[in-house]
């Protein structure tokens, strides 16, 4: 079992659409689910999960309902992203509990304490660990039972560098033995880093699907904006706007700056400082005006 | 990091549980119970009826009414409801608020055994730290006159297993099950119960008390509620909050920090 199939999926907490009619199919491999924070993504993957019932639609491994049905965590395991974790457990006692209620035992539990190398700090108490401790110790818990399905939610948050490239490892390799792993985050180049298929929902919709190049090529072709000073923003403005790479330019009399509209981010980026040069105008403040996360995935959204 | 499974993962060898106990779960639910500050008051209340029972008797010897009183208005009216809410909801509430039911619920074991195993090892640390202690004390007070420390030990025991079905019940429905749980502990058990007397048809502690009556001497122990209502409405409270709370777990939606 090994495909996630979400059909017209829509859930709501009373008045408030947190997903709202996604459909999307996760297969083998590494797939991430990209969306600022409030996107749907926790809710997306609490469906998949079994602990959320849609409002709409239907949720399906392999054609199998998950929602209250016990048997399908014999192939899905899961990381959930809050913190508690019985944290009065040792780590071994922790993966062991898990293995037993998967009616599994000691050498199951080892194994994965090994594959997220724990077993150094696995007979001290849970409450002990660091962020990226209780992290590992989630993905061994997860891991007892060989599943074919893997769900993580937010897995890196809090995570050093070092944890980080670990983790981003293992899974990478899950994913090359042909599971199905799916992990959210809000940070686009952790999801470029690792998966090859993204998924991105904003404000509940899905936004985009596909290949993480196209998808970043989309979101780095969209019109930029800057507000540039220079010592003379007139004439900067004209030889500007002489190129193509720019589609409209404001004088900002208030601001004393330009409001520069660019339609070709990479050509802009090297125009701006050539220009600048050529003219002899010196350059005092470059910065983007629209580069939050919000607004990437809103342009994603109309595109 | 590595992987130790280079090929598709074969078939998990675990199976749901046909039983309703599974000792894993118990071992969680014991532990959390017994690791927490909670423990503290499981301890402390049995603690101060014994010290309590331990005095009367050294002061006012040994009485059969006095052992009534503490017995019945202290223990049974007060402590067992208190050790039941304690327990009740401690064995299952703390799990869902922190989110750390999860674990337990994203395997392939009935909901229905989560909820009996949780309820057993709940009856279980409220019968150790209630009728235990209620024994202890009554032989402690009067020497077990009239039967009434072993009376008042069953009550007990069988006022344990309504008391942690219903808070256990409680424990799935709200995060406020140990405020709800304690005004029902305190107002309607302690105080309408011992005021009003259409209250005490509804009380678990009457019930209980019936059966108790049963037990002791002639006239030792009284109830406002005939033996075979008092055992038919433990059972339907019993079986009924069980059942309840099992679909509750069955249902039950985690939202996420979203």
């Amino acid at each position: 079992m090994t495909t996630l199939h979400i059909d017209h999926v829509s859930r709501w907490f009373g008045n408030v659409v947190a997903v709202n009619d996604i459909t999307m199919t996760i297969g083998p491999g590494v797939t991430g689910l990209l969306g600022p924070n409030g996107a749907g993504k926790s809710t997306l993957i609490n469906m998949m999960g079994g602990f959320l019932a849609p409002s709409n639609g239907t949720v399906t491994l392999d054609g199998t309902t998950i929602w209250r049905n016990a048997g399908s965590y014999r192939h899905i395991g899961i990381v959930p992203e809050r913190e508690a974790m019985y944290d009065f457990l040792t780590g071994r006692e922790f993966v062991l509990a898990n293995a037993e209620l998967h009616g599994l035992g000691r050498a199951e539990a080892a194994r994965a304490l090994a594959t997220v190398q724990m077993e150094y700090a696995q007979d001290r108490k849970i409450s002990t660990y660091s962020k990226g401790m209780r992290q590992r110790v989630k993905m061994a818990s997860a891991l007892v039972h060989d599943p074919s399905v893997l769900l993580l939610d937010e897995p890196f948050n809090g995570m050093d560098p070092r944890q980080r490239m670990q983790l981003m490892e293992l899974l990478r390799r899950m994913g090359d033995d042909g599971r199905t792993v799916l992990f959210s985050s809000h940070i686009l180049e952790e999801v470029e880093q690792l998966a090859s298929h993204i998924e991105v929902v904003v404000a509940g919709r899905h936004a985009a699907s596909g290949d993480f190049r196209k998808i970043r090529r989309l979101m780095t072709d969209r019109p930029h904006r800057y507000l540039v000073r220079s010592d003379n923003d007139r004439a900067l403005a004209g030889a500007l706007i002489a190129d193509p790479s720019t589609a409209g330019i404001e004088v900002d009399l208030v601001e004393g700056a330009l409001r520069i509209q660019a339609i070709d981010f990479g050509r802009f980026t090297e125009l701006l400082p050539r220009v600048a040069r050529d003219h002899g105008i010196r350059l005092l403040t470059v910065s983007p005006s629209d580069e939050s996360l919000e607004s990437v995935f809103s342009y994603l959204v109309a595109a | 990091m590595s992987t130790t499974h280079p090929t598709a993962p074969p078939a998990p060898a675990g199976a749901p549980r046909a039983s309703l106990f599974h000792p894993t779960v118990a071992r969680l639910t014991y532990r959390a119970l017994l690791g927490r500050r909670r423990a503290l008051i499981l301890f402390a209340l049995p603690a101060l009826l014994v010290v309590i029972a331990v005095a009367v008797r050294a002061l006012a010897g040994a009485d059969d009414s006095t052992a009534s009183g503490i017995l019945g208005g202290f223990a049974l009216g007060t402590m067992v409801p208190l050790i039941g809410v304690i327990a009740g909801t401690g064995a299952i509430g703390p799990e869902i608020d922190d989110g750390s039911v999860v674990y337990l619920l994203s395997k392939p074991v009935p909901r229905p055994t989560i909820i009996f195993t949780k309820l057993l090892v709940a009856t279980g640390v409220t019968v150790a730290f209630s009728a235990v202690p209620v024994l202890l004390a009554g032989f402690l007070l009067n020497g077990n006159s009239q039967q009434i420390a072993v009376a008042y030990a069953v009550a007990a025991a069988v006022a344990s297993v309504a008391y942690s079905a219903l808070f256990l019940l409680l424990g799935t429905i709200t995060r406020h099950a140990v405020v709800f749980g304690l005004v029902y502990a305190l107002v309607w058990e302690a105080l309408f119960g011992t005021l009003v007397p259409g209250a005490r048809t509804l009380s678990v502690q009457q019930w209980a008390l019936a059966v108790g009556q049963k037990v002791g001497a002639e006239g030792a122990l009284t109830s406002d509620v005939q033996l075979p209502l008092a055992i038919c409405l433990l059972t339907v409270l019993t079986a009924g909050a069980t059942w309840y709370a099992g679909r509750r777990l069955k249902s039950l939606t985690l939202t996420g920090e979203e």
